[in-house]
């Protein structure tokens, strides 16, 4: 099997937007590849206006966006490698999810539109309703026929804003495995969403953005790692807690100690620092440690971090 | 070539539109009025005037042109389905011409065939040809200077309306000089012309007349592709 030599690489170099004073978008530089990436922000962090320039419906006020090296404005080629799931759900309610995803296949001039439209259907797990019009549909229904019709020419790029929203947890489930899987496949798939545990779910990899600047790009794991100013908070259980609580407090890497019922609740200036001493301590005192969590590095906690700075 | 995946999407929404159907009694008052006209064994020469060009060239024919007009791509402007289309590796030009097509076919179509029997009452098969002929000519220009008001305005119904009954209903019978870029007038010259009959004068020549709705025509046409290919979604929304 060959790679598939159809460009995947979203780029935007020193992206702003601005509408009259407000500025929506601020000299945001990022690069997408293969594999899934969250992107995160609060309501009105300017989400949807690097969406909307990144699918060639928004000219950037300053900077440049490309797709395979081209740019995306003024371009309707960037459409045979791009699917868009826009975050309006706007669909032509007078169709039936066939006719619909269907006449997105023609558009798209595949050579065999009712093979495509069929696969694309059954991916989305829509073949029992595809024969009913639109607008007897429940959201969930027409998120997912959408996502259908914006897959229809399998997309290397799949650019979706807030895709689960009206998703029930079933079909919220199904669509975070299936941009796994999208992403397993070495397409580059990005969406936004401001809900914290979708993007946890589904994507170790955000871009986070915060009044309209790239706050922070990568893992979110690592991204908390970095935030050193901040102490990371540590959950321990172990044979002996309070003999723990004592020999830890003397490590320089500890800033606090907490004992409670459940544990112990350690506060660490430098990650690396504690975790590698941690050990050297307990096998020194003799106890064993049954349980070590970071408690903090759950994308909320990086995110809240993130706004707060 | 017309695609023709664009054209039927299109003239299904168009179908279903509630502005549009409550629209398709006007041509059809249109033949009441001169079928009754004739039945009261009124002169054509007295109601060909009023009823053909007062209410058929200067009113049903534009009104019908512009809702059909700025509706094809208006109202998937305003409901936000055109992404679904836009975001497709298509030329805009293939875009416009499938709504174009849709739009003037519609105009010309449920028109045309009201002025061809109105014209058939009034005096012969000549002048229903002609007035149906004026008719088509009407709804390529009109339509495509509507479709392209669609996409420079949020208001292309009010624009339009502004233009229909402002610089064609009034400037255009005051001042003779705005004649030329009045396609009401157009109608009229060239229904005279294949008509060949007393009830109609034409102000502009035939070749003027259909000159400028090729202009009209191109223009509108240009400026939509331009604009289309420009297309912005909102920014922010969430």
């Amino acid at each position: 099997m060959t790679a598939d030599p159809r460009p995947s690489t979203v780029e935007l170099t020193n992206t702003s937007r601005w509408y009259g004073n407000v500025v929506a978008v601020n000299d945001v530089t990022m690069t997408l590849g293969p594999g899934v990436t969250g992107l995160l922000g609060p309501n009105g962090a300017g989400k949807s206006t690097l969406l909307h320039m990144m699918a060639g419906f928004l000219p950037p006020s300053r900077g440049q966006v490309r797709l395979g090296g081209e740019p995306t404005w003024r371009n309707p080629s960037i459409y045979r490698v791009l699917g868009l799931v826009s975050e309006r759900e706007a669909v032509h309610q007078f169709l039936t999810g066939w006719e619909f995803v269907l006449a997105s296949a023609r558009l798209h001039r595949l050579r065999d539109p009712e093979g495509a439209a069929r696969r694309a259907i059954a991916l989305v797990e829509m073949a029992d309703g595809q024969g009913r019009r639109i607008d007897t549909y429940s959201k969930g229904m027409r998120q997912r026929i959408r996502v259908a019709a914006a897959l229809v020419h399998d997309p290397r790029v799949l650019l979706l804003d807030e895709p689960f929203n009206g998703m029930d947890p079933r079909q919220r489930l199904h669509m975070m495995d299936l941009l796994h899987r999208l992403g397993d496949a070495g397409h580059t798939v990005l969406f936004s969403s401001h809900i914290l545990e979708e993007v946890e779910q589904v994507s170790g990899t955000v871009q986070v953005m915060v009044a309209g600047r790239l706050a922070a790009s990568g893992d979110y794991r690592t991204i908390r790692r970095l935030m050193t100013n901040r102490p990371h908070v540590f959950a321990i259980q172990s044979t002996d807690d309070r003999r723990l609580a004592v020999a830890l407090m003397g490590q320089e890497s500890v800033a606090g100690v907490e004992v409670g019922p459940g544990g112990l609740t350690v506060r660490a200036g430098d990650y690396g620092t504690f975790t590698r001493a941690l050990p050297k301590v307990a096998l020194r005192e003799g106890v064993r440690v049954r349980r070590l969590l970071p408690s903090d590095e759950s994308l909320e906690s990086v995110f809240s971090y993130l706004v707060a700075s | 070539m017309i695609n023709m995946t664009i054209a039927r999407i299109t003239a299904r929404g168009l179908f279903g539109r509630r502005r549009f159907l409550l629209l398709l009694p006007l041509p059809v008052l249109l033949v009441a009025l001169a079928a009754l006209a004739q039945a009261l064994g009124a002169e054509p020469a007295d109601w060909a005037e009023p009823v053909l060009l007062g209410l058929g060239v200067a009113v049903v024919l534009p009104v019908m042109a512009l809702i059909v007009g700025t509706g094809v791509l208006g109202a998937e402007i305003d409901d936000g389905t055109l992404v679904h289309i836009l975001a497709k590796p298509l030329p805009r030009r293939e875009i416009i011409v499938a709504k174009l097509t849709v739009a003037v076919a519609v105009t010309a179509a449920t028109v045309g065939a009201a002025m061809f029997a109105a014209g058939l009452v009034a005096g012969s098969a000549r002048l229903g040809a002609g007035l149906a002929a004026g008719t088509a000519v009407g709804a390529l220009a009109y339509s495509a200077l509507f479709l392209a008001l669609s996409l420079v305005t949020r208001r292309p119904v009010l624009l339009g309306l502004l233009y229909v009954l402002i610089w064609e209903g009034l400037l255009s019978n005051m001042l003779t000089g705005t004649r030329v870029l009045s396609v009401q007038h157009y109608v009229i010259a060239i229904a005279d012309r294949v008509g060949d009959t007393p009830l109609l004068t034409g102000a502009v020549s035939v070749p003027v007349a259909a000159g400028m709705a090729a202009v009209f025509t191109a223009g509108g046409v240009a400026l939509a592709i331009d604009r289309l290919r420009s297309f912005t979604l909102a920014g922010e929304t969430s």
